[in-house]
Formats: C-alpha cells, structure tokens, sequence
C-alpha cells in the first residue's frame, strides 16, 4: 500500500494528481512510488531533506526529464511531459531554484522570453506596458524593466522569474525555493507573493527547507524522505517538530505511525493527540476504503 | 508620487516605467549624455572603443601617407571590406549563441569554386551558379547543426574539420588548373568591380537611410507616451539624426569625389540591416541572445535551442558563401588559395573587434560592419606603406589580442557593476 495524501475536504477534484511516480538515474532511485495531490488555490510545500527527490519531482512536472513510471493528472486528464512546451503548454509554469533567467537580457526580455508579442516584429511597447501590469499587481519592487537582469538583487531577480511564470497564466505554479538566499524584507516579498498565487485561485507547489516560510504560507505539507512519501500534514494540525521528524526521519517512520493510528481511530472514532496528528485521519480511512 | 513638477510648470502624470522613487531621474539631453558616461564607465562600452581606433589607426596611416584617407583610396577600401565583411557577419550569427565557425574561410573557398566551375565550365546561368554555391552552404550548415545537436561536439572541433575537410573538396572542385578566370563581361566582376552607385541615388539612398531612422525613433516615442510609458527626449533623438546624417552625408559625398559608394558595400550594409532587424525586432532574435546568454533558461523558457543553433549554423555557412562568391567577383577568378591565408582569421577578428562578445549573447549585427572597417584600415594603410604581408598579419594579430583583451576586461568590469 502507498501513502495515502491528506485530502481536503471539499469535493473538488485535484488540479494535479501524480500516482505512483518512480525516477532513477542509473542504480539511483531518486524517486519510489510517489503520490501527490494538488488543488487549485491552496499552496502544498514539498519538503524534505537533500537528496529526497524534491527537486527530481519537480523536473518531472516541468518536463526537464520523463518518469519512469507511474501516472500524471493534469486538470483531469492523464498527461505525458516530455518537455517544457509540454508543461507550459498544459499550464505547469515553474520557477526553477537557479532562476533560469538570462542575464544579458531586460527584465521585459526575460518576462516575455519564449512568449514574445509579434514574432517577426516585436511589440516591445505593448510588452513594457504588460511588464509593468504584472509587477505593480504583484506589487513587485523594481525600479526598471529596461535594465539587465544581471543588475538586479536576489529578491528582484526572484520576483521577475515568479512573475514570468504568471504570463502564460498557468493553473499551476511550482516554487523551488523560491526564499533561499534572500534576505528578510526580501522573503516576506517572495511569501506575500505567494499568497497573492494562492487568493488568484492557482495551484502552487513551494519546495522550501525553511519550516517557517513553510509555516507561513503553505495549506498542506508533503514531506519526501529518500524519494518515498513520508507522509502529508495540513498545516494547522502538525508541529514543526513532527515535520523535523517525519523530514529526518528522528522518529519512526511517521507512514507505520499514522498506519497504526488510522487503526485506532476507527475503533476510538477520534485520533489521540488531536492537533498532532499526522495527517487527517478520516481522510487516511477514505483513502481505505477505496 | 503620481505627479511631478514639470520644467513648464504644468502637473503631468509620471510616466509608467518612472515611477518609482529609486529611480535617478535623468531628464532630456544632458541626462542622456550623463547616462551614456555612467554605462562606459561600468564596461558597457558598446561602440566607443571602435570609434576610437578607428580615428587613431586613420590619423597614424593618414600622417605617414596622405594617399591614405584619399576619396579614390576610401572607395576601394569599402570594395574590399565588402567580401569578408558579409562573412564577419556570419561569424557575429554564430558568436552570439556562443560558438564559433572556423571554417568560414575554406566554406567561402569552396562556394567560390562551385560558382567558378559551374559558371564557366558548366555554362550554367550565373544565378543558378550562385544558387548552387549557397545551397551546398546551406548543407554545410545543417550538418553542422546535426552535428552539433546530436553528438554535443563542441563547434570549436566540428567547424575545424570543416576547415579541413573543405579546402580539400575545394581543391576537388577547382581539379587540376587551380585557378578558373571569371569573365570580365560577366555579372559577378561587373558586380565586385564595376558597379558603383549614381552619385544621385546615393544621396537618395543616404536620406533614405536617415530619414527612416528619424522617422522610426519618432514614431517609437510616440508609441511609448500614448502608452504611458516615457518618450525617449526629443532633442536627443533629433541630436543622434544629425550626426548620423552629417557622418553618412560626409561619406557619401567624400566617395563621390572618386568613383562613388560601390554597389556591393551597400549590398553589404543592406545585409548588416536585415540582421539586426532580424536580431533585435524578432522573436527569433530575442531566442538568439536568450540561448547565447543562458541556454538551459532559454531551453526552460520554452525555446527550441537545437532549432536555434541550426538557423546560426545555416546563417554563419551561408554568409561565407555569399562571402566567398563576392570575393570571387571581386578577384575575377575562383583560385585554390580563395578562402586561404587570413580570410578566416580577419572574419572572426572584425566581429570582435567590433564589439560581438566571445562568450555570447552580447554584440550587434553591426560589429562586423565597423570590425572590418577597422581590419581593412590597418591592411589598407599597410599595403600603402609598401609594407610585406609578414607585417599586416603581425599588426592584425595584435589588434585582434587588444581587442579580445578589452572584451574580456568590460566583460569583468560589468560583472562587478552588475551589468554581466
């Protein structure tokens, strides 16, 4: 039996629903096994401790590499990424840890890359105007769209890749790391943004190794150990401890722990611990009983 | 803050792209003037350093002979510039995404001996002639890419065996004689010799020149303030109109005095034009510095990067053609040493001398236009000094090292100020 994921409680179907997902890489299992689910307007983070297959998942979303195995749900359909006009195209937009930004380009150069406005003649107006939109409705701070990217700070530079993931205007959007190595001003920008991805409806995945950016913006946890599901958590009823422990792996293995739990909550009806436990119980036991 | 005390007095809305408070405000010509200062000093020298040597190699060559910047010497100068300038600006195609064509010199050799044999041996049309020469570029090019994209060879190698490999299909090509003589009568010669503009078009064409750029700057501005974005200062592009009006005008005339602006340079700039329009106004060209810039983002951003480098490949191999083919013209003959010696070695130097960046992503279609004007300056005023090969090779050698010195050193400079 894999994981079952905490399912929310509303009756929607998931925007994005991985199955089974495996990834190796030679004698390397990266990823084993792994489900995921994803709705629209809620932000699930991904965490997990280096080399738990975060960042291989989300290459497989974003179409940088294939897996092995396993089933990927896009928006209620089976689909196949192979490459990343596969993922754009389905509306999988993803802001990569190092950016993938050009530096010798503007920042309008790098918002529009890929997406220009008139192929043969370049409607460079039209484009600064909708560069300037999308960073004011993001009140991103950033004094020029005409400078090189290459001028710009870590938190401008993070604010120009997650705006220009915005532009093909995705149901999905993947964040990975999207505070690392930024400063505090800097951060609370990046995690405002990302409540202002959530209250526009979109699905955003945030891969972030620090718990309280985490804490801070995210609905649900799903935590990766060793490429396998270690469990997923709603934010409001899981400590910062048990995400340590599930992520290390400190304690016992938190997928026995809540096995076992689910056992006894259908015998006491209620889950000790309340707060504490991992997972919603009811969930795991709908997850049974399919 | 929405609105600002304008000089007039008047309160007129902040324009989109200057609002916001960091922003040092630099307002009309001086403001341009000042950033333009600011922009050298952090390492993005764009044209000046050319400017510069150029005035000082002219002011030496000028002072030890004053044939040197004569009207008749200025004429044949651009003549020459033409050939290797077209296949310069193949070179720039291919530096821009960050690679390199080493073989442009011998592709140019072998086009012009496809043109000689089939043209004067076959009895084919000219057009068709010059058809096939570029058609066998085209090929090259595609192998090249297919190549490139499928084995990852790096194009430093795969372009050096092309150098090899085809001088020798040259050499096959030319046969026995070595050496096949165009026809005086023939459309060729008569293009790379003979064929100088009415000293009345040329005016024509010089006002056209100006007057499209006035026009296009204006309308852009224009464009931009209906959009609430920030005009660029009228005065400054009323300014940059003058002087490159009084800068082609002068030229213009001054090649008048002698036989005129030859057909083929402006052949040349035509295709100096083209490629920037294709560089900086398309959506191909934006994919081109993206990928010379960054490849994996560009590669992330959607772009076709294998389809990129084969559209470079193909242009860099095909404007050593059209390059080989005007040589011939020029020469009046397809010979087993067209395409030999420093053709290769000028073509890559003028792109870098011109600005066009080693490391990619960073340089204009115009670096091959201003990069062999500097090449052929230093070779002009050479052979005027009656001075041996050995010399222009060891004078263009050095000029070349400066040049790659100074691009690597801007390139540090921006870096540290942030304009990478």
């Amino acid at each position: 039996m894999s994981t079952v994921p905490a399912e929310r409680t509303d009756s929607a179907a998931p925007v994005l629903s991985m199955r089974g997902v495996s990834k190796h890489f030679g004698a390397v299992a990266a990823l084993t096994d792994i489900d995921l689910d994803v709705y629209s307007g809620e932000v699930v983070a991904l965490v997990g401790d280096n080399g738990a297959g975060k960042s291989t998942l989300v290459k497989i979303l974003s179409g940088v590499h294939p897996q092995d195995a396993g089933t990927v749900t896009f928006d209620g359909k089976d689909v196949s990424i192979h490459s990343p006009v596969d993922a754009l195209n389905l509306g999988i937009a993803t802001v990569f840890q190092d950016l993938a930004l050009c530096d010798n380009l503007t920042v309008v150069d790098n918002l529009f890359l890929g997406r220009e406005i008139g192929a043969l003649r370049l409607n460079e107006v039209e484009m600064e105007v909708q560069s300037w939109k999308l960073l004011r409705q993001l009140s991103a701070k950033i004094p020029s769209v005409r400078v090189a990217v290459a001028s710009l700070s870590g938190g401008q530079r993070q604010t120009v890749a997650i705006a220009r993931s915005l532009l093909g205007s995705p149901k999905l959007i993947i964040l990975d790391e999207p505070t690392a190595a930024l400063g505090v001003a800097q951060t609370a920008e990046v995690l405002n943004l990302v409540e202002r991805l959530r209250e526009n409806g979109l699905a955003v995945i945030m891969i972030s190794h620090n718990m309280q950016d985490v804490k801070a913006v995210s609905d649900r946890v799903a935590v990766l150990r060793l490429g396998r599901n270690n469990g997923t958590f709603r934010m409001k009823e899981v400590t910062t401890d048990e995400l340590i422990a599930a992520i290390t792996g400190a304690t016992d293995n938190v997928v026995t722990q809540r096995a076992a739990q689910s056992g006894s909550a259908a015998r006491q009806a209620q889950a000790p611990g309340g707060a504490g436990a991992p997972a919603s119980a009811d969930a795991a036991e709908e997850g049974n009983g399919k | 803050m929405t609105t600002t005390n304008h000089p007039s007095g008047a309160a007129v809305p902040v324009a989109t792209d200057l609002q916001d408070e960091r922003l040092i405000r630099t307002e009309g010509f001086r403001g341009a003037l000042k950033v333009g200062i600011n922009r050298v000093r952090a390492g993005d020298l764009g044209v000046l350093p050319i400017v510069v040597g150029l005035l000082v190699i002219w002011t030496i060559f000028q002072l030890l002979n004053p044939f040197f910047l004569s009207s008749a010497n200025l004429v044949n100068l651009l003549l020459e510039s033409a050939a290797v300038g077209v296949i310069a600006l193949g070179i720039v195609c291919v530096l821009l995404v960050g690679e390199i064509d080493l073989s442009v010199g011998s592709v140019s050799g072998l086009s012009a001996a496809i043109v000689g044999v089939t043209f004067v041996k076959q009895d084919w049309p000219v057009g068709l002639a010059i058809l096939a020469a570029i058609a066998t570029a085209v090929v090259i090019g595609l192998v090249y890419s297919f190549v490139y994209n499928k084995f990852g060879v790096p194009s430093f190698v795969i372009t050096l065996a092309g150098l090899l490999g085809f001088l020798g299909l040259q050499l096959f090509v030319l046969g026995v004689e070595g050496t096949i003589n165009l026809p005086f009568d023939s459309f060729l010669v008569w293009f790379g010799q003979q064929a100088f503009v009415p000293a009345w078009l040329s005016y024509v064409l010089a006002a056209l020149g100006v007057g499209g750029f006035l026009l296009s700057q204006l309308a852009l501005s224009r464009q931009r303030v209906k959009a609430g974005l920030s005009g660029r200062p009228m005065g400054l592009v009323l300014a940059q109109a003058a002087l490159l009006a009084v800068i082609i005008f002068f030229a213009v005339w001054y090649l008048n005095r002698a036989r005129g602006v030859g057909w083929m340079f402006v052949f040349f700039a035509a295709l100096v034009l083209i490629m920037h329009y294709a560089f900086t106004r398309t959506k191909w060209g934006r994919s081109v510095y993206a990928v010379g810039g960054n490849r994996e983002a560009a590669r992330r951003a959607g772009i076709g990067v294998g389809g990129i480098y084969t559209s470079i490949f193909v242009l860099g191999s095909t404007f050593a053609a059209i390059g080989g083919i005007l040589a011939a013209g020029r020469l009046a003959a397809s010979a087993q040493s067209s395409g030999t010696g420093d053709v290769n070695l000028n073509a890559i130097a003028a792109a870098v001398i011109g600005g066009t960046s080693l490391f990619g992503g960073r340089g204009s279609a115009f670096s091959a236009l201003l990069g062999i004007l500097v090449i052929q300056s230093i070779s002009s005023g050479l052979t005027l000094l009656n001075l041996e090969s050995s010399f222009r090779y060891m004078i263009t050698g050095l000029v070349l090292l400066l040049a790659v010195i100074l691009d690597a050193v801007s390139r540090k400079s921006r870096t540290s100020h942030g304009r990478a």
